[in-house]
């Protein structure tokens, strides 16, 4: 649209208005009404759905299961029934008889701040050279980058849990974290460059004057300035790192001791010894994290997943 | 003294800034994905694993079994069905959630955080969440099913391949289970459509609506034909994004059926060939059919950012 058009469509409107105001408007007053009601009614529903499946969550985790079973239905409970048990079984070690999810998110949350670590020194230095440096095969790696982001991870669970095994490194956390780098670098790459894009190129130029090395640069300027952005990425990769399930499906499932949060949820789901209320603490558990690490950075979070979304 | 130019030096600066990252992609990477290549066309199972190299004999047996295998084509089909039910369901969604929160209210911050929880929550917790509140024995959804809604006997949503019911007088039968993965899986990643749409609608001029608001339009014309072409760019990204996601999901569905009950898509076969019955061949030939779809629709990916880029 043009500045012709629009000046067109204002300039021709008054008169429509004029006399279309007696015929149309209390049509469209009622339209207004229907829309605004409509509106709200989604708006209500949407609430609703996103969030009712967490309260049941924490409503089952503090139920006693045997009042579960006998009433299923009630989402409204009396404060004395609440109880802290499942919570106690579900973090305790399996030598005292619990179901061990400490020991669980010790693993989850290594192998997560393991992935962090080493993607963000990986990606640091790969985003500023694809936002800053001309080179070489610049072109190419995007096109692998973005192919190993689009590329499903089926296809290297193969590959991998083949060599994992000839190797003996199933039920290795480190070598679980290299596979998540593998996954989340790119899209950290992709992340950090967007906001290295946004800093000016003359406060380097500056420094370089002044004596800087390419290193001191990256160090006194590139990185203090997208401070903001960089700790969004980590926790972005962290949040990847916790979540996973496949690859902790296909790698560590025969080693109790080493399992992540994820895996041992799912693999506990199956058992009928277990009471759905214990695990449901177990699921708060592994979901309570991710929640307070997104309600910390949401801002941030939703900048850098929709900055691509800006243009198309 | 140095005798490179300046080009020449951040070249390879950039070669190297750029290498432990490329590094990693190629082991992790690059190289299985190579590797997978030259498995599907050897025979190889539980008891060869050990020698599994990247030479061997070469034989086409792997794909011959995979497509005369009627499994195959039913999980392919099914995997069709659930990718475009899933893509639909989660922009539909999506951009009925953008639309419902455009105009600022009090409050809208936090629900428009709170929208996103399904999308970032553990898929793990996720669905078990799900898989207990369907349960039919003491899911509250059977529950209140029978409790409000007058269902005469609980409904196994995820066991259950179909479900004929009456409607209008006419029999109508649904594939149950693949249903409600698609149902899970519009929930978890409507949020994923919304965040891009909002960002959109909100970059939006406001003139054009105004001055069609002053033309005397309905909501709808306004929304049909000023609001909606303009998201089409938005909306076109996200179906083949989504498309590609969903097509090679495995999580999902995995946790949620096993893959039983009509839902069996081919990433879970695969999963069902690589551990089960140990038939590492058959794994990677399907594992590349698949991936052969997925490089199809990359190239559709690119041309349309591509021409989003020009336009």
């Amino acid at each position: 649209m043009t500045v012709a058009d629009s000046a067109a469509a204002t300039t021709a409107a008054p008169a429509r208005v004029a006399a279309g105001r007696r015929g149309r408007r209390p049509i469209r007053r009622r339209e207004d009404t229907v829309y605004g009601v409509l509106r709200w009614v989604t708006i209500v529903i949407l609430t609703l759905v996103t969030i009712v499946p967490f309260l049941y969550m924490l409503l089952l985790s503090v139920r006693p299961i045997e009042e579960v079973l006998l009433d299923p239905g009630r989402l409204l409970v009396s404060l004395d029934e609440l109880t802290l048990s499942s919570y106690k079984e579900v973090l305790t070690s399996t030598e005292d008889g619990g179901q061990g999810f400490l020991g669980y998110m010790g693993n989850s949350g290594f192998v997560a701040v393991v992935t962090v670590f080493v993607t963000l020194v990986a990606s640091i230095l790969g985003a500023y050279a694809v936002s800053r440096l001309r080179f070489r095969g610049r072109g190419p790696i995007g096109f692998v980058f973005l192919a190993v982001y689009l590329f499903p991870p089926i296809l290297l669970a193969i590959p991998l849990f083949v060599l994992f095994s000839q190797l003996s490194l199933r039920g290795n956390l480190l070598a679980l974290a290299v596979v998540y780098v593998a996954q989340t670098v790119p899209v950290a790459i992709y992340m950090l460059r967007n906001y290295f894009a946004t800093i000016p190129v003359s406060l380097e130029e500056a420094a370089m004057i002044d004596g800087c090395t390419r290193g001191q640069v990256i160090r006194r300027i590139s990185l203090p300035l997208s401070a903001p952005s960089i700790v969004a990425t980590s926790l972005y990769v962290f949040m990847i790192a916790w979540n996973e399930f496949l690859f902790a499906l296909l790698f560590l499932t025969e080693r109790r001791e080493r399992w992540t949060v994820s895996l041992g949820l799912s693999r506990l789901s199956g058992s009928i010894e277990i009471p759905t209320t214990v695990l449901m603490a177990g699921s708060v558990v592994l979901t309570v994290p991710i929640i307070v690490i997104f309600f910390l950075a949401e801002r941030m979070l939703v900048e850098g997943l929709t900055s691509g979304a800006e243009k198309g | 003294m140095t005798t490179r130019t300046l080009a020449r030096q951040e070249s390879l600066l950039g070669l190297r800034l750029i290498s432990p990252t490329l590094l990693i992609v190629i082991v992790v990477v690059i190289l299985p994905v190579i590797w997978t290549i030259s498995l599907a066309f050897q025979d190889i199972g539980l008891i060869n694993i050990q020698d599994a190299g990247f030479f061997g004999e070469y034989t086409l047996e792997n794909f011959e079994t995979v497509f005369t295998s009627a499994g195959f084509w039913t999980s392919l089909w099914t995997t069709i069905v659930y990718t475009i039910g899933a893509t639909l369901g989660s922009i539909v969604v999506g951009l009925i959630a953008a639309l419902a929160l455009r105009r600022p209210f009090r409050g809208r911050g936090i629900l428009r955080a709170a929208m996103l929880l399904p999308y970032v929550t553990p898929v793990v917790a996720a669905t078990f969440v799900w898989t207990v509140a369907l349960n039919p024995q003491f899911g509250i959804v059977n529950q209140w099913g029978q409790d409000f809604l007058g269902w005469d006997e609980p409904i196994a949503f995820l066991s259950q391949s179909s479900q004929t019911f009456t409607l209008f007088g006419l029999e109508v039968t649904v594939p149950l289970a693949l249903l409600t993965v698609i149902v899970f899986e519009a929930w978890r990643y409507f949020p994923f459509a919304f965040l891009f749409i909002i960002a959109r609608l909100q970059a939006l001029p406001a003139e054009l609506d105004e001055a069609a608001i002053v033309d005397g339009t309905s909501i709808w014309q306004r929304f049909r034909y000023i609001t909606l072409p303009q998201l089409m760019p938005v909306i076109a990204l996200l179906t083949i994004l989504r498309f590609i996601f969903t097509f090679n999901k495995f999580d999902d569905v995995f946790l949620l059926t096993g893959g039983g009950a009509g839902t069996e898509v081919v990433s879970v076969r695969v999963y069902e060939f690589l551990t089960a019955r140990h038939d590492i061949g058959a794994a990677a030939a399907q594992s590349l059919v698949l991936a052969a779809f997925l490089v199809v629709f990359i190239v559709v990916y690119m041309r349309t950012t591509r021409a989003g880029e020009e336009a």
